[in-house]
């Protein structure tokens, strides 16, 4: 990566996303990138919408506002997709991940993609609760993003996850991250 | 020296390990958001045993303040953390500290205050408590506010100094984002703090004083404040005499007042805090294309180090000043106050353009410092006359 890789989440609160957001960031800083990792504070209710911001850069990171022209959209709920115009400012070239059951070409067409914006669909919801047990579809979206940018090998991500949980989880937990992890890096698909 | 490990931490993560690395005897505050974290975190080190601190947890923050008073003056290090509505409830007690010379240290997450009510970051908070003696220091990010937290100590307890000092940082843009931090391990950290040595602990029975006195008759009140004025204007020399000792330990840069790209700039931006990170990558982008602009950040406001700004702009042909408060009434926010008040004296023509920014965490966009680099050319060009601007606010 040789410049700013900017990168907002679009999720309801209580699904992961600032979790996700930092995984990334740290999962980068791994492999020797500067990060920055931050929600969009507000109101802290489940189930409202939120945003969250990760940016990843070879260099040391300036800019610290909001990011409103993303190189990377990832969507966490399509019921969003309804209310909230996600790849609202996203570059011309930009890249959307979405957390959906819809084919790809459902999504771009409920999103209005424009043409040279890539779009991925996962089942990320219906992995997160086949491995974790549970619908946090946050960690399999991050095993998605590694596949479809190379921004950072899967294995990394699983690495980082451990790093950050190997006290807190328990390791069958552990291991249901990391199927959730290689299950999305196979099934993510535009 | 080993490689430095780097890893990801919040500002107030930072500001919490600072404290606990410098150790002090008693540390009393009341959470506010966005500074609970730093309470949490040190209450947290307290429990696990990881610093020997009394912890009070007091019920408000009048209450933290004077608890703080009370063990400063018995002699102990000092320090606490508080926000907004919690500084503004410590106003009474500010003075208190500043005028019986108690070396506390208070980390404050800059924030606005009511009403509208508004948890997010601006400077409103602190800049009401520039006229009650503290120094203050303004971090710019999360590295930054674990280094002034460590060089508050120091200049605090400095002996041509013995004033509280704040350790600001902007609320959630650098109290809560993520960020790439390195420290220093504690035994650097305790040998360049070192032990505090009070002058006249009230718990030295065998020397006993009076503090927080009676000062009304004669000119006593006076000649008191004219002292505590120069102790003030004595914490430029000692932040900068301790950060170019922490310079040499850290290899990370201190400077009362940062400058980039200043040298041949016709045009400069002076902001001080988070903000400064987006000046920077403009000034970065338009050099590139030839511009001949900079910035300028001070990271101490009390004491303001006048002398260094008039040396960074001089030669420019227009400044802008961008405040993240404003100061109502009159002609020009805090910030801009200062600059203004530091030009004139030196008799330097240079046109200043006012903004104000960021009001209650209010987005400061790349676009928005695009538009204050183009005013400055305009402002020459004599067509944009620089009055005070609420950038980013249609009316």
């Amino acid at each position: 990566m040789s410049q700013l890789t900017e990168i907002r989440w679009h999720a309801r609160a209580g699904q992961g996303a600032v979790t996700a957001a930092k995984l990334v960031a740290d999962t980068a800083l791994l492999q020797g990138n500067y990060i920055q990792a931050c929600p969009e504070y507000g109101p802290e209710r489940t189930g409202a919408p939120l945003k969250a911001y990760t940016r990843v850069s070879d260099e040391p990171i300036q800019v610290r506002n909001n990011i409103l022209n993303p190189d990377i959209v990832i969507v966490m709920d399509d019921t969003l997709l309804s209310s909230i115009d996600v790849i609202e400012g996203i570059k011309d070239d930009g890249l959307v991940i979405l957390n959906t059951t819809m084919s790809p070409a459902e999504a771009r067409a409920s999103i209005k993609a424009p043409e040279h914006v890539k779009v991925y669909v996962l089942d990320a919801t219906g992995i997160a609760l086949a491995t974790i047990g549970k619908d946090m579809p946050n960690t399999p979206l991050v095993g998605a993003l590694a596949k479809v940018t190379g921004m950072f090998p899967a294995e990394l991500v699983k690495k980082r996850f451990e790093l950050t949980n190997g006290k807190k989880f328990s390791r069958d937990m552990i291991e249901r991250n990391f199927a959730s992890v290689d299950r999305a890096y196979e099934e993510v698909h535009d | 020296m080993a490689e430095k490990e780097y890893f990801s931490a919040t500002g107030n993560a930072m500001v919490a390990d600072a404290m606990r690395q410098c150790a002090p005897d008693v540390m009393a505050a009341y959470p506010i958001t966005p500074q609970t974290t730093i309470v949490e975190a040190y209450a947290k080190f307290v429990a696990d045993g990881r610093v020997h601190t009394e912890y009070v947890p007091v019920e408000s923050e009048h209450s933290a303040l004077s608890a703080c008073i009370g063990a400063s003056a018995a002699g102990a290090r000092v320090a606490t953390a508080t926000s907004s509505q919690g500084l503004t409830y410590m106003y009474e007690e500010l003075h208190i500290a500043s005028g019986m010379r108690l070396p506390i240290v208070m980390a404050n997450a800059n924030r606005a205050i009511s009403a509208p009510i508004n948890i997010h970051g601006d400077h409103s908070d602190i800049m009401g408590m520039r006229d009650s003696g503290w120094v203050m220091l303004f971090a710019e990010n999360a590295q930054e506010a674990y280094d002034n937290t460590i060089l508050a100590f120091k200049v605090a307890e400095d002996p041509n100094v013995l004033l509280p000092v704040c350790t600001a940082l902007d609320g959630f843009v650098t109290t809560h984002a993520m960020d790439v931090c390195c420290k220093e391990d504690d035994e650097t950290v305790k040998e360049f703090v070192g032990d505090y040595h009070p002058e006249f602990p009230l718990l030295d029975t065998d020397n006993p004083t009076g503090q927080g006195m009676f000062g009304t008759l004669g000119n006593y009140y006076m000649k008191t404040k004219l002292i505590e004025r120069r102790a003030n204007l004595a914490a430029l020399e000692a932040f900068e005499r301790y950060g170019a000792e922490w310079e040499k330990i850290t290899g990370r840069p201190v400077k009362a007042l940062d400058c980039y790209e200043t040298d041949d700039a016709d045009y400069i931006v002076v902001v001080i805090g988070s903000c400064a990170g987006n000046v920077r990558h403009k000034v970065k982008e338009l050099r590139a294309q030839g511009k001949k602009v900079g910035l300028v950040r001070p990271r101490i406001f009390r004491p303001f180090p006048a002398q260094q700004l008039v040396e960074a702009c001089k030669g420019a042909k227009a400044v802008a000043v961008l405040d993240r408060s404003d100061s109502l009434g009159a002609a020009h926010g805090p910030l801009a106050l200062e600059v203004r008040s530091a030009l004139q004296a030196a008799g330097e023509p240079i046109l200043i353009n006012d903004y104000i920014v960021g009001l209650g965490g209010a987005d400061v966009t790349l676009e928005h410092v695009q538009q204050v680099f183009d005013q400055l050319e305009q402002r020459v060009e004599g067509t944009y006359d620089g009055a005070l601007n609420y950038l980013g606010i249609e009316e």
